[in-house]
């Protein structure tokens, strides 16, 4: 099967923060928005909502900086780390360089997105398909159809 | 069981506090939210409590499931006795702050006293801070927002905080959180503001335990999934609420130019919800909802060139459109981006607005008070301008400012006729006179005239009896003319709406306007997951029918009954002029509004004046009123900055 990515596209993004919740709710059993593997950046003030989450590089920064060997990549190409190894020392947290590395205020460990198995729960909660977990093609697909349309209702604007 | 959750109970005035486990049992009888508030509320304020002085405790409640991923649980009431009405003063808000407010260690705070200085309140990670506010005090509901997430270190800290209008002590005054999500109704920024209390801030990373997570998930996504692909709620993340307004307008029951007129006709076609579109940015949503109902706007060009806010809703094209004379959706936005930054309840603003404009009409108020403001139909810069005084409390606005029946008292007495209110509290831009069941429910809502306590939006459908048979487990006529069984509808849907308030879900993903979407039985799984509390659908109604009747003796307590359950006199007086065949013509009938009110009062309990029977209070468990606030003396003091 060809390899998927999970895909964020922030202009679909209401800022309901489902992800954020899902997320504790399936890796911890609790509800706690600060232990999520995903975030929400967003301010309403200045009007604007912005998913964040580990993009699974090929060439991971995080991965490159362990020391003891904790993380391991599954069959679908999640870097994921083995919390038995983990010493919280944090350094994937620095490297990496998107800053989706976060860190848990209750275990102290890093809070990387492990893909749930190939099944990502935000991807099922998130109702406007924000966040979907689809190939490459598919995401180059839908974001030129997306910008397309911005495009066209810019030009529809402009006759207006 | 997962329930250790806390309520604070802050007494300002000494500036200390007390934190407790909130005890499994009141959730049994209570739920949260509203539900739980009322408890605290009803046993704890004496009856002839001042609402603006000291005595008077404001209840901060977040709901039983708020935070949950599902049904639009973002919701946190805000509960105390009302400066308008004198009894239950009650306000639900969406948004973000019920959530944070759960991830700060809390489910409750309940706040008494008076702070002698300018205060806010801190909840972080568990433990209380009062912190001085004399900083933040004159700063609009954006601005101290956004103060306070720079002064506490924390960019997704959330805050509910009162504006000019709080701190005026309009009464009408809001509690706000985020751009617009409005702790509307019932004047209680106006209660903050009277103990000095700018705002609640709420910040932190406490889990929130979960009794059985898997199934939780699960259900959650089945339960969402059924609430937002019903036709109502796929319209409403398209559209928002002004889809309201396409119907209302071109059947008749719109309030115009203070309820002289029941639409605009074709005048209003301006507002109609698609041409409100070319503002729209996107569609947003609060926290843990699928159907994003709110707009985000941008005025592009012209001279509101470049304001950017969210909304408006459906209200707000009543409060500074319909029921002014206004026609213009730039308008509305700039009016309610205003009355937002204000932190003032835009639908009591414009209905007492309409009716200031109305008295001009009449030559009650004159230019000589208004200060040579012309309150003619339609005059954009005097609504905005009254709408400013009224929250500076300047001039005329310091008599507006005080709500109907004082304000009355200034213009004239007959004035109060031309007031659209009931319990003194001002109503929705509806127009209720050819519905009944609407009727009845702004006339017996315990918070005074209002929809959001009881609307039964799907009787305008006129749906089959047999679906109205299975939905409210009782015969109700289906023609949304009809008076008989209509007090039943009314009862159901004030349970519904109570439960609904107390687990902190939202009414547009309940049966509010569509008979498909979720219910009672629907929110014992989400409870028994959640929470490991295991409750049948009668249980629940039972909850809510305590819940409802403790609201009720609240106001009875307080001088309430029957005399003050009618919708306003006009609708029994003055026929609709305009509409469809249906819409027009149309007047309240007394004798069959007196019936429908006792069939309401027999469903309850109540006996013929609207007081609960000895033999109902037995039934549901209610006690008398006995002082439960912790006494706080001996608690230690509290962080303070």
């Amino acid at each position: 099967m060809e390899e998927r990515m999970l895909a964020v596209f922030p202009e679909l993004c209401t800022g309901c923060r489902d992800c954020e919740i899902v997320c504790s709710l399936k890796h911890f059993g609790v509800i706690n928005p600060e232990r999520s593997r995903i975030r929400v950046l967003r301010d309403v003030f200045e009007g604007f909502e912005l998913p964040l989450v580990c993009l699974q590089c090929e060439d991971a920064p995080c991965m490159n900086s362990c020391r003891v060997e904790a993380f391991y990549v599954d069959e679908r190409n999640a870097k994921i780390i083995d919390f038995e190894k983990c010493i919280a020392c944090r350094r994937c947290i620095i490297a990496c360089p998107f800053g989706v590395n976060f860190l848990d205020p209750v275990t102290k460990k890093p809070l990387k997105c492990d893909l749930c198995s190939g099944d990502p729960e935000c991807v099922k909660f998130c109702s406007t398909g924000a966040l979907r977990y689809i190939t490459a093609e598919e995401y180059n697909r839908e974001k030129i159809k997306l910008s397309s349309e911005k495009y066209i209702e810019a030009i529809k604007q402009e006759e207006r | 069981m997962v329930l250790k959750r806390k309520a604070a109970f802050v007494d300002l005035t000494k500036e200390k506090a007390v934190v407790q486990d909130i005890p499994v049992e009141l959730r049994k009888m209570h739920l949260g939210g509203r539900g739980l508030n009322w408890y605290y509320l009803y046993n704890n304020i004496p009856p002839d409590a001042d609402p603006l002085s000291e005595e008077n405790i404001l209840a901060v409640g977040s709901g039983l499931l708020s935070g949950f991923p599902a049904l639009g649980a973002g919701r946190v009431q805000i509960s105390a006795k009302s400066p308008i009405t004198g009894g239950v003063g009650d306000s639900n808000m969406g948004g973000a702050f019920g959530p944070q407010l759960k991830y700060a260690g809390f489910d409750h705070i309940i706040v008494r006293g008076k702070a002698k200085r300018p205060v806010y309140i801190l909840a972080k990670d568990g433990e209380i801070e009062i912190r001085g506010a004399e900083h933040l005090w004159g700063m609009d509901t954006h601005e101290t927002q956004k103060a306070i997430r720079e002064e506490i270190e924390d960019d997704r800290a959330e805050s509910m905080v009162i504006g000019r209008a709080g701190e005026n002590r309009v009464v009408f005054a809001n509690v706000m959180n985020g751009v617009k999500n409005s702790g509307g109704r019932s004047g209680l920024g106006a209660v903050m503001g009277s103990k000095n209390l700018k705002a609640i801030a709420a910040s932190g990373a406490v889990d929130v335990e979960i009794h059985d997570p898997e199934n939780l998930l699960r259900y959650a996504l089945d339960v969402d999934g059924r609430a937002r692909s019903t036709k109502w709620a796929k319209t409403l993340g398209r559209l928002g609420t002004p889809l309201l307004y396409d119907v209302s307008y071109t059947t008749g029951f719109i309030g115009t130019m203070n309820w002289q007129y029941n639409t605009p006709g074709e005048d209003g076609s301006p507002l109609e919800a698609e041409n409100l579109e070319r503002y729209g940015v996107k569609m947003v949503a609060c926290i843990g909802c699928s159907v994003h109902c709110r707009h985000r706007v941008k005025i592009r060009e012209g001279k509101n060139a470049g304001l950017t806010t969210e909304g408006p809703e459906y209200a707000a094209a009543g409060a500074f459109g319909t029921g002014v004379g206004i026609y213009d959706w730039e308008f509305v936005i700039k009016g309610n981006a205003e009355c937002n930054k204000w932190g003032v309840d835009i639908i009591s603003m414009g209905t007492t607005v309409a009716w200031a404009f109305e008295l001009y009409q009449r030559g009650y108020i004159t230019e000589k008070d208004t200060f040579g403001l012309r309150l003619e139909w339609g005059n954009e810069e005097a609504v905005l301008e009254l709408a400013r005084m009224i929250v500076e409390r300047e001039g005329i606005g310091n008599i507006l400012a005080e709500g109907f029946r004082k304000a009355s008292e200034h213009f004239g007495e007959e004035t109060l006729y031309y007031a659209n209110q009931t319990k003194n509290h001002p109503n929705l831009l509806t127009d209720e006179r050819g519905i009944p069941s609407f009727a009845l429910g702004i006339a017996t809502s315990t918070r005074g005239a209002d929809h959001l306590r009881s609307r039964p939006g799907i009787d305008l459908f006129q749906l089959p009896e047999n679906l109205l048979e299975e939905i409210y487990g009782h015969k109700i006529i289906s023609d949304f003319t009809a008076y008989e069984t209509k007090g039943i509808m009314v009862w159901w849907h004030e349970l519904l709406y109570n439960i609904v308030d107390s687990l902190g879900i939202c009414k547009f993903q309940t049966v509010f306007n569509s008979a498909n979407s979720p219910k009672f039985e629907d929110y014992v799984p989400l409870i028994k997951y959640a929470t490991g509390i295991e409750l049948t659908k009668q249980q629940l109604m039972e909850i809510a029918e305590r819940n409802y009747t403790i609201e009720r003796l609240f106001n009875v307590m307080n001088g309430f009954s029957r005399k003050d359950d009618y919708p306003p006199e006009r609708y029994f007086r003055e026929e609709t002029k305009r509409g469809l065949p249906f819409m027009k013509g149309r007047k309240l009938d007394r004798e069959k509004y007196e019936k429908m009110l006792d069939e309401y009062y027999r469903q309850h309990g109540w006996d013929e004046n609207g007081i609960p029977k000895e033999e109902t209070l037995a039934r549901l468990g209610i006690e008398k009123p006995r002082m439960s606030f912790p006494v706080i003396e001996k608690a230690a003091d509290v962080k303070k900055r």
